[in-house]
């Protein structure tokens, strides 16, 4: 699936986005496996109560599932207006 | 209903004089206009990051969650993206109804979503460096009036 990074996450991460290949059934899981990848996840991820996720474009919570999933995406709380 | 996001200016007067012109129907119009503001004096410009497809996917839920909810003859909402500089508009919303009660209820909902349901990001520039705008528990709070 492809995994975006938005804002700090972006630039903790390095990229703006990427294509993942995960055995992950939820968010959850997925972070957990991008967080084992390598420090720079694991700076982005340190706190998941700072982060929001949108799956498919639409906002999510971390539980939500993956079966089917096309696009996921990590960024801080919005700040439009 | 008209959903705009763009990193091109837009003429706030201009805008609203092409807004729901020609409807007879209509007895008030509602506009509010967000500006950079330079807190503090150091700004050289703020940078507006946002997430293509779901943006416009996001304002336009939150457009139709306000149709749904008064009785509005249209809408507009244009945000921009980019490098803005202090005092350039960032976005805009417009919406027209019967009466002014509807019209002003109905910004003031656009305005409080748009600020922390629609995927953009603000960056402070200055010569000293950058910073993350950070949201507001105000603006998380602001959405429980609704």
């Amino acid at each position: 699936m492809n995994v975006m990074y938005f804002a700090w996450v972006r630039e903790r991460i390095g990229l703006p986005q990427e294509v993942v290949e995960t055995d992950a059934t939820t968010v959850a899981g997925l972070v957990a496996a991008l967080v084992a990848r390598e420090d720079r996840y694991a700076a982005a991820f340190a706190d998941i109560s700072a982060l929001r996720v949108a799956v498919d474009q639409e906002l999510a919570d971390f539980d939500a599932p993956l079966a089917g999933v096309r696009e996921v995406a990590f960024f801080p709380p919005m700040t439009g207006g | 209903m008209q959903v705009r996001v763009q990193s091109d200016a837009f003429d706030t007067g201009a805008e609203l004089a092409e807004f729901a012109q020609g409807r007879h129907d209509i007895g008030a119009v509602v506009s509010f206009t967000g500006v950079v503001r330079d807190t503090v004096g150091d700004l050289h410009h703020m940078l507006i990051e946002h997430y293509p497809g779901m943006t416009e996917r996001a304002i336009g839920g939150i457009v139709d969650q306000a149709v749904a909810r008064w009785a509005l003859a249209d809408v507009l909402v244009i945000h921009r993206y980019g490098a803005l500089a202090p005092g350039a508009p960032i976005m805009m919303v417009a919406t027209a109804a019967g009466h002014r009660a509807e019209a002003f209820a109905a910004a003031d909902f656009l305005m409080d979503y748009l600020k922390s349901r629609a995927p953009f990001w603000k960056k402070e520039v200055t010569r000293d460096g950058a910073s993350w705008v950070a949201a507001k528990d105000a603006d998380e709070q602001a959405l429980k009036r609704w």
